[in-house]
């Protein structure tokens, strides 16, 4: 560990530390369209984007942004946009596609209060579920949740990285709090970050087939004008890239697009815990809500009762293994989130009835306290 | 003949399975012959095209041709495309939409494209029918014609898509119909040549629903339709306002100079790096 000085330390707004992520995981375009309280990371970008050398581009609606995210992305440049709960409906068309045809790209959420133009200036998590399923059709999808400002640098790193590594949309799923909250952090040199690049091919171009690896379930991705002139579509396709009704070829290929990621499951086991080894009721939370719910910990830990928290990082794939250990620990599970109770389903699902699972919803726009949460705690803890 | 025989081994996929989705008679095959054409008059290498389309007949296009080719999400390919361009300013960026593609789901992106004045060559095939789902009323169908969504007529007037891009910004534009098949080889090889924003409009037809829809049985009629309706732009300015409304204006409708997008964004990345150095 290097000693940190005192100037090391910097005042960062999240969405200012999500843009710096960005750049040092090699981010040279960014599409977007304004709206609050995601403006800020758009902002930014056109400020820094040119630059570095990269594109920035305002474009005339969010469909258009994540299009024009995903033709850069194909042309060879990382590739990111950031929207909040109404945009990102918009862009589920292009999420789709981008699970299709296997693109890397990077997709900030800022969740508002919903539904529809709902609560613009006012934090919310009611897109959890919008994240894993609001795209149509069958698709694995990796969803991360940061919940402070360092977070918001370190998974927006971590996004383009799993983006580039399984070639599939990555979305980062926070809210208005965690975005606009100025913290003072101490960010670590970029030479002590993994940044991963994506895997090009190493055949000639006329050995190449675009959608077919077996080795890692993930094909090597040239760029357009690398010399590999192959065909991408958001139709079922073939190992060449072709159209197809098959059912031997779709089969094949819709179990690879999962099986690319369930395979590695255990390696998306992102979590932050805090005193949950011997709790009785274990709090289970993510976003900003995990701030309050740990200060309600130490709380509650004062008055001598045994709680813990699990801070989850990575909402999709959902991490059942990492869940159902604290499941069968803990007497009771308490599920706080700024939405009717979306997690929870999941918590719900995975302890098939075995622990008894409380839920915390709260959807009037402002924040669940830690005042909240102690109280709930108090009233269920046996 | 033996010059065609050799294109067709130079540019179409050898690996696709063949035969294509077209119906038999249809405009998208000349279109496509004269893409190639173009492409190649031009000298423009295999690697460094980019070849887009949106969705529906015209969707299937790249797919047979050997070239990066990408099919995207209906009314989108401009979006994908502008990403694509400002990547990579040097390749050659060509989207391939239908009227319905380009004009009524991805309006907004078309002329907002246009506006920019990015160096994207968009070639609209205009059937003025939806034909991949049967033969439904589109932005550019006549009004009044009965269709298979439109029983008791067509309410709606008919856009001008040529117009349409004038006025929205591009800065080149210019129609033809695909039995003018050299007029339209020689459009998109200009076309292909500009900077900025080019259009291409190919007045076809659709042999199966929408020649049923007007009372045209065949395709040899429809394209003789297409022969006997149409104007060079040069002899249009003889004709009368009214006379016009019943005409195909064919030829280059407009061919202007106004900086491209990407150029002035290459201009501004240097500009900022440029300072960012000097601090």
């Amino acid at each position: 560990m290097k000693r940190t000085r005192k100037s090391d330390r910097i005042l960062l707004q999240g969405s200012e530390a999500c843009v710096r992520g960005a750049l040092i995981a090699g981010c040279r375009f960014y599409a977007g369209y304004p709206i609050t309280p995601a403006t800020e990371i758009m902002e930014q970008m056109s400020r820094q984007l040119p630059k570095a050398g990269g594109v920035f581009i305002q474009m005339e609606d969010e469909i258009a942004s994540l299009g024009a995210v995903i033709g850069a992305s194909l042309t060879g440049l990382k590739s990111m946009t950031a929207t909040s709960s109404p945009g990102f409906s918009l862009m589920q068309e292009h999420i789709s596609f981008a699970c299709m045809a296997e693109v890397p790209c990077v997709i900030v959420d800022v969740m508002r209060g919903g539904p529809s133009t709902g609560l613009p200036t006012l934090p919310a998590q009611g897109d959890v579920m919008q994240a894993r399923w609001g795209a149509h059709g069958d698709h694995p999808i990796i969803v991360l949740c940061p919940s402070s400002t360092y977070e918001f640098f370190d998974l927006t790193i971590k996004a383009f990285n799993l983006s580039e590594r399984y070639r599939i949309p990555v979305i980062l799923l926070t809210d208005e709090v965690t975005a606009h909250t100025r913290e003072s952090v101490i960010l670590p040199p970029s030479d002590e970050l993994v940044v991963e690049e994506r895997r090009k091919p190493n055949v000639p171009p006329e050995w190449y087939t675009p959608y077919d690896d077996r080795q890692t379930g993930v094909p090597p991705m040239p760029a357009f004008g690398e010399g590999y002139r192959y065909h991408v579509t958001g139709l079922a396709h073939d190992i060449r890239g072709y159209p197809t009704t098959r059912s031997d070829e779709v089969g094949t290929l819709i179990d690879r697009l999962f099986s690319k990621i369930s395979k590695d499951f255990h390696l998306l086991q992102w979590f932050d815990s805090y005193q949950a080894d011997d709790s009785v009721v274990t709090i289970i939370a993510y976003g900003s809500v995990a701030r309050s719910a740990l200060h309600a910990v130490k709380e509650a830990r004062e008055k001598g009762l045994k709680v813990g928290l699990i801070k989850l990082k990575v909402l999709w794939p959902f991490m059942r293994h990492t869940v159902i250990r604290f499941l069968q620990s803990s007497a009771k599970v308490l599920v706080p989130e700024m939405n009717m109770g979306q997690l929870s389903r999941e918590v719900k699902r995975v302890s098939q009835g075995g622990c008894e699972i409380v839920t915390l919803n709260k959807v009037d726009g402002t924040m669940i306290s830690p005042k909240e949460i102690l109280r709930s705690l108090e009233d269920i803890y046996p | 003949m033996k010059e065609r025989e050799h294109l067709i081994y130079k540019y179409l996929r050898s690996s696709k399975r063949f035969p294509h989705i077209w119906c038999p008679g249809c405009g998208i095959g000349i279109l496509l012959g004269a893409l190639i054409r173009a492409i190649d008059g031009g000298g423009y290498g295999k690697d460094d095209v980019v070849l887009i389309s949106g969705i529906g007949c015209s969707g299937r296009l790249p797919t047979y041709v050997d070239f990066n080719t990408l099919h995207t999400t209906h009314g989108r390919a401009l979006t994908f495309a502008t990403g694509i361009k400002l990547a990579n300013p040097s390749l050659k960026v060509i989207v391939v939409m239908g009227d319905g593609d380009a004009t009524a789901i991805g309006g907004n992106h078309f002329i907002h494209a246009a506006r920019r004045n990015i160096g994207i060559t968009s070639i609209i095939i205009n059937n003025q029918t939806y034909g991949m789902t049967g033969g439904q009323f589109s932005p550019t169908t006549p009004f009044g014609l009965k269709t298979s969504s439109s029983p008791h007529g067509n309410l709606e007037s008919p856009f001008d898509i040529c117009g349409l891009a004038r006025e929205a910004g591009a800065t080149f534009v210019a129609r033809s119909t695909v039995y003018h098949a050299r007029l339209l080889e020689e459009i998109i090889g200009m076309a292909i040549g500009k900077e900025g924003f080019s259009v291409v409009e190919v007045v076809s037809h659709c042999t199966t629903y929408f020649g049923r829809e007007i009372g045209l049985e065949s395709p040899v009629e429809m394209m003789k339709w297409q022969r006997d309706n149409a104007v060079r732009v040069e002899k249009a300015k003889d004709l009368g306002e009214e006379e016009l409304r019943q005409k195909i204006v064919i030829g280059v409708l407009v061919d202007r100079k106004a900086p491209a997008y990407h150029e002035m964004y290459e201009k501004l990345i240097a500009k900022c790096r440029l300072e960012d150095n000097a601090l």
